[in-house]
């Protein structure tokens, strides 16, 4: 059987820029993303239409005001890829959303491709700066109390009641962060310091269940906006985790996660897993780097957050137990269980293949060579530029260049999907069109694509299934179709 | 040379899927990875941002999300 679903990632990346004109951080990120080098996109509007962020899983929506910006406002806001992603301006910070994919193999290759197509407008924006003055960071905290977001989208059945997502994803969500961390140094909550931590994110999350990204960020985050079809549909728009820069840091995250999707949409649970405070534990669990401090659960007893996730490997070793499985869900497994059993013993086992403990080895081994200590500036700046984007200059990738981390894909797997969209989801058809037609595209969303058919009308085609639109379905179509009305009679039919 | 020593590195851990608790050889493992790193963070000072005080005083980030 397939375990894959629709996946997809949002990242929101930190930007500095040495002499600016502007300390506003929009004008900024506005500088970054227009130098967005394939002109063949640059005038599809995003289509706002069928958006809204406000309404709530809980059954109701509230009151706000929906994003609707003017025609010159919304093509400065964002950039449609070819890859079938998207690139823009969410709340100050430059965003790249990746293509719909259907594994989180193809989700480690648009992921990566997101940060080469964001270097590549770095690049350009600096040279229009006369100079290397613009860095761009793929992590989630100043260091200061501000973070921004890396948020994970899974497609689930509509049939998943909500109170079931909640009993079931929180205990995994808090203890999945020792294999999908990336690592901090310092703290930013009132919790207690530390001087090494886990997660970049656990700091910032102070309820269980809310509507909220911003604010009071929730670690069960209830926006409702499937972006298909949503009697069938509901979206898992999971906001609590960090941005990986280790290409299996972020297959392992995205995998398993995915994979204990299908465990909550079997009916799965979990007896006696509850835990007693999951907003607290997130954060002792970020500030235990050694994983023997237990927490506690709701009936009193306590329990490691490696033996919370074991109970979860156990649940899905049964549930895949007599059942043919596709060979990524099988690698995904095997390295989860691979994972677990190095954090069980020694977290350090494992400074090839996971963020925080591959970026702790690099500090650990610079502080012991230099004689420095926690404090050190230059060990703050090491805590930043790991997770710069530059392949000369950051960090992670000084670390991937020499062989020391473990990969996944092929750096011409990534170049390929820079350009090209995913072939199994909708993804393909709004690529390929951009692609094909760049000029006749008035706007797109993951849900829709605006054509300008010929006398001024603007034709909408809906996407509304993320499987359909695919290269088996639509590559005969748009290939046999030398024009947009064409394409659209030939749609049609 | 260089080529070589990157191939064997690579060969390593990680890809020894299905096994569920890393190789008993993992202590020799972690000391060859130590000295390979002390080379490393010779390398780190070149690339390392100038002024990394002043560069982490100054990096602040509103509005995210």
């Amino acid at each position: 059987m397939m375990l894959n679903r629709i996946i997809g990632t949002e990242t929101e990346f930190g930007l500095a820029v040495k002499d600016s004109d502007s300390i506003d951080p929009v004008s900024n990120s506005m500088l970054l993303i227009n130098n967005y080098p394939y002109s063949l996109s640059s005038k599809a509007l995003w289509d706002y239409e069928n958006e809204n962020p406000l309404l709530d899983m809980r059954g109701y929506e509230v009151e706000g005001e929906r994003e609707r910006p003017g025609i010159e406002y919304n093509r400065l806001l964002n950039k449609l890829l070819p890859n079938g992603g998207r690139l823009y301006i969410d709340g100050a910070h430059p965003e790249y959303s990746t293509p719909e994919c259907t594994n989180a193999r193809d989700l480690v290759i648009y992921e990566k491709a997101g940060e080469r197509i964001m270097n590549q407008c770095r690049r350009l924006a600096c040279r229009a700066k006369g100079g290397e003055k613009i860095f761009v960071y793929k992590n989630n905290t100043d260091g200061k109390g501000n973070s921004y977001g890396y948020h994970e989208n899974y497609l689930v059945s509509r049939a998943v009641p909500f109170s079931q997502i909640i009993s079931f994803l929180v205990p995994f969500l808090v203890t999945r962060q020792i294999y999908a961390g990336a690592g901090k140094v310092g703290s930013e909550s009132r919790e207690g310091k530390v001087s090494y931590q886990i997660s970049q994110r656990a700091d910032f999350f102070e309820s269980l269940v809310d509507l909220n990204t911003m604010v009071k960020r929730p670690i069960i985050n209830t926006r409702d906006e499937p972006h298909a079809d949503r009697t069938k549909h509901r979206r898992l728009h999971i906001i609590v985790g960090d941005s990986n820069m280790s290409e299996y840091t972020t297959f392992l995250k995205v995998g398993v996660t995915s994979i204990v999707a299908s465990l909550m949409e079997e009916g799965l649970s979990l007896a006696g897993m509850e835990l007693d405070d999951p907003v607290s534990a997130i954060k002792e669990i970020s500030r235990d780097t050694t994983l023997k401090k237990r927490v506690r659960m709701a009936d009193g007893r306590e329990f490691t957050a490696v033996e919370i996730q074991q109970e979860y490997l156990e649940m899905t070793h049964g549930f895949l137990a007599n059942r043919e499985i596709d060979p990524i869900s099988k690698e995904i497994f095997n390295r989860w269980e691979y994972v677990l059993g190095g954090l069980a013993k020694d977290p350090m086992l494992l400074s090839r293949e996971i963020d925080w403990i591959i970026k702790k080895e690099l500090l650990l081994s610079y502080m012991e060579k230099k004689g420095v200590g926690w404090n050190d500036s230059r060990i703050a700046m090491m805590d930043l530029q790991y997770h710069d984007i530059r392949e000369d200059k950051g960090l992670y990738y000084a670390l991937e260049k020499d062989g020391y981390v473990e990969r996944v894909v092929s750096a011409s797997d990534i170049a390929v999907g820079e350009e090209s969209p995913p072939v199994d989801t909708r993804a393909y058809f709004r690529g390929m069109c951009l692609k094909k037609f760049p000029k006749d595209i008035y706007a797109a969303s993951w849900s829709s694509i605006l054509f300008e058919a010929g006398d001024q009308t603007i034709k909408r085609v809906p996407l509304m299934e993320p499987l359909k639109g695919t290269e088996a379905l639509t590559k005969g179509i748009i290939e046999g179709s030398s024009t947009i009305e064409e394409l659209l009679a030939r749609l049609a039919t | 040379m260089a080529q070589e020593k990157k191939r064997e590195k690579k060969k390593e851990p990680g890809k020894k899927d299905g096994e569920a608790s890393p190789a008993p050889r993992i202590a020799e493992k972690g000391k060859k990875i130590k000295e390979d790193l002390d080379k490393l963070v010779d390398k780190i000072d070149d690339v390392l941002e100038e002024n990394a005080e002043e560069f982490v005083k100054n990096y602040v980030q509103k509005g995210g999300e």
